[in-house]
């Protein structure tokens, strides 16, 4: 009974990971430019895919390299790349109806549009089969008593725990980070200070953008079948997540992603798997209900 | 598009309509894929041999393929275009049951013959006289199951995970269970766990199943979920075996399960490697034009298809007007009283269900679906 509790606390950080590095995301763009980036969800997904295709043109070189050495160009290749999708999507979609001052409920509703436009430009460009995501690293599994892990799993928890901290250091302890504060208080006023505001937002969104890259590979890695709708329900749940937590606060989306994976685990654990859903969303809309800004979000002020 | 074009100016009469009602995007592309690629397989060799024949007249086919999207919905508005809009004579498929079954009743009250090649839940073809299938059934498919697990693994207890919102493989998971405890005592399925089509992570499940203890796990799930599920079961260090169903007999299966999947068993309709006679034929023939090797599915639609040719010409001639053939068509598929097909004889019972054998397969270690047993009714 103990080791399946620890076993599925454990499952619970891995799967929690996830949700708070695409939550992560969400919040960023939020805490700037008040927009919610519903194709935020599809970033991630191009990020897997992204992945894939580096990882695979580097295990179909003639010669071979080690596993480790592989990962880690994957990994910067993968943010850069990543981040550059993120960045076009801000450029061609986000960026000129900011310009025209267009209501922000238009942005939200655009950025809706270009996650489909990323689905189903994928489907079209590389057709409806799964893709398989090729091993780059040897899986071990540790069994400690019953309880199993894999260094995978481990190196996803603590991929999560490091982009939160590096992110954390960003926003309160560096001017990049003050003026992305800054903007997230007045964005009128900030560029009367001489702050390129579209520089920080761009910025913002190379962030935001790379970490989803990070999250689609190690999700590719934890879970290796891609498909072009992967990013959908994955994206919501950790907008949700983002929102319990507090949106706009980057604490919030680290523990509301935690808090999420935490949820649905062990309602699985406790219940019959049916109930899952049902359960953890109804638990996230009585938090809603007593605190609806979030665990750590204050109304109407600064966030970020 | 070109071919359309000419018999329409040639005149409607000369053509015969056949709609496919497959799942070409969405959860499992390469089943609609390979349904299509046996379709278009059949249609240029009767084509090219001058057409079929039906009461002496020589007819072109065209075959019309709708994507259903692997959804429920979509099946049914996809056979409801087929019907209304292209004014087929017949539908082949959906394929899963869990569009089969909405489509099923979509094409029962419109009165237009349907087949599904793959659909193992019974309520696909129950108190519906429009619609047939070429597949055996989950009550037959299940019981086989249970008895190699037994008689294979010397399994005493099991576990089961399975898709909540699939017809095919919530039934097929209840009907094993059921079957199961009655031949092991009440409460010998240890664990009973369910998950959305949706999820990819299932550890917790998992966890719970593998806390239980089960001598092995039963997964009647889709291909794509069955790689993901057994790689996470070896993660959480599971090392005992599966059992799997039809809905694994996929040719990606191994490309997206790898080396976790080898040396699993499941229960399917046909087995590729050593197959004999037309069987062979067909495979040989489809791995030339295509370039793999075809899973049951393309099997049975190839069956399915002929049975439903075979129908045609059983009419005697048709009379150019749909409703009209519609029924004379159904009324020949259900006077069939036996149809050889590549993937085994088949009789059907009262309900349009054929009574076939099942086979078991083991997947050897060169990714190979290899013969272990076969299982009559």
């Amino acid at each position: 009974m103990l080791a399946s509790i620890l076993q599925n606390l454990f499952n619970a950080f891995q799967w929690g990971s996830f949700y708070s590095l695409i939550a992560l995301g969400y919040t960023l763009v939020y805490g700037v430019l008040r927009l919610i980036n519903f194709a935020h969800g599809d970033i991630f997904m191009v990020g897997a895919y992204i992945a894939f295709f580096i990882a695979s043109a580097f295990l179909g070189m003639t010669f071979s390299l080690p596993g480790w050495m592989i990962l880690a160009m994957v990994i910067p290749l993968t943010m850069i790349l990543t981040a550059l999708v993120g960045v076009s999507i801000e450029r061609i979609a986000y960026r000129p109806l900011r310009r025209k001052g267009a209501h922000r409920l238009y942005v939200v509703i655009t950025a809706l549009m270009c996650g489909l436009v990323l689905e189903n430009g994928n489907l079209a460009l590389f057709g409806a089969s799964r893709k398989s995501f090729p091993d780059i690293v040897d899986k071990v599994v540790y069994t400690v008593g019953d309880l199993s892990m894999t260094n995978l799993k481990i190196g996803v928890v603590i991929s999560a725990i490091l982009v939160f901290v590096i992110l954390h250091f960003i926003v309160t302890k560096t001017k990049i980070g003050m003026a992305m504060r800054a903007i997230s208080y007045d964005k009128f006023a900030v560029p009367l200070m001489g702050i390129p505001i579209d520089t920080i937002i761009v910025f913002t969104f190379i962030l935001g953008s790379s970490f989803a890259g990070l999250a689609g590979l190690l999700f590719a890695m934890s879970y290796p079948i891609l498909d072009p709708y992967m990013g959908a329900l994955i994206g919501w749940k950790a907008f949700i997540a983002a929102v319990v937590g507090g949106i706009g606060d980057i604490r919030g989306a680290f523990f509301g992603g935690f808090l999420l994976g935490f949820v649905e685990i062990l309602v699985v654990a406790v219940f019959p798997s049916t109930f899952r859903e049902l359960i953890a969303f109804a638990i996230l809309m009585t938090i809603l209900c007593i605190k609806p800004t979030g665990m750590f979000g204050v109304a109407g002020t600064t966030k970020i | 598009m070109a071919s359309v074009l000419l018999f329409a100016t040639a005149g409607g009469a000369e053509s015969i309509k056949i709609g496919f009602n497959i799942p070409l995007t969405g959860d499992i592309p390469k089943v609609g894929e390979e349904s299509k690629f046996a379709g278009e397989m059949l249609r240029e060799e009767i084509n090219a041999a001058g057409g079929l024949e039906v009461g002496g007249k020589k007819y072109q086919l065209e075959f019309i393929y709708e994507d259903n999207e692997s959804k429920a919905e979509s099946a049914v508005s996809a056979a409801l275009k087929l019907i209304e809009r292209d004014n087929v004579l017949a539908i082949v498929g959906p394929n899963s049951s869990k569009q089969a079954v909405p489509a099923g009743q979509a094409s029962d009250d419109n009165q237009t013959p349907m087949i599904s090649p793959w659909s193992t839940n019974p309520d696909t073809t129950k108190d519906r006289p429009w619609v047939f299938r070429a597949a055996f059934l989950d009550p037959f498919q299940g019981p086989v199951a249970v008895d190699f697990a037994m008689e294979q693994f010397g399994a005493k207890t099991a576990a089961v995970l399975y898709a909540l919102d699939n017809d095919y493989s919530k039934g097929l998971a209840e009907i094993f269970r059921d079957d199961f405890n009655s031949k092991n005592g009440e409460n010998s399925v240890k664990a009973f766990e369910s998950y959305s089509s949706k999820d990819q992570d299932f550890s917790a499940q998992l966890t719970k199943i593998l806390a239980a203890k089960p001598d092995f796990i039963f997964l009647p799930n889709n291909y794509n979920e069955v790689a993901l599920i057994i790689k996470q079961a070896h993660d959480l260090g599971w090392k005992g075996p599966f059992m799997g169903a039809d809905a694994w007999g996929n040719s990606e299966l191994m490309a997206l399960c790898g080396d976790d999947c080898k040396g699993q068993y499941f229960s399917t309709h046909y087995a590729a490697a050593g197959a004999t006679g037309d069987t062979k034929v067909f495979i040989d023939r489809y791995k030339a034009k295509y370039g793999y090797e075809p899973a049951d599915v393309a099997a049975l639609t190839w069956d399915a298809t002929r049975i439903v040719l075979q129908a045609i010409q059983n009419t005697g001639g048709l009379s150019g007007k749909t409703r009209a053939d519609r029924k004379a068509i159904r009324d020949a598929m259900a006077a069939i009283p036996e149809f050889p097909g590549i993937t085994g004889n088949m009789k059907f019972d009262e309900q349009g269900d054929p009574i076939k054998c099942a086979v078991v397969v083991k997947i050897s270690d060169k990714g190979e679906f290899v013969f272990t047993k076969s299982v009559c009714p």
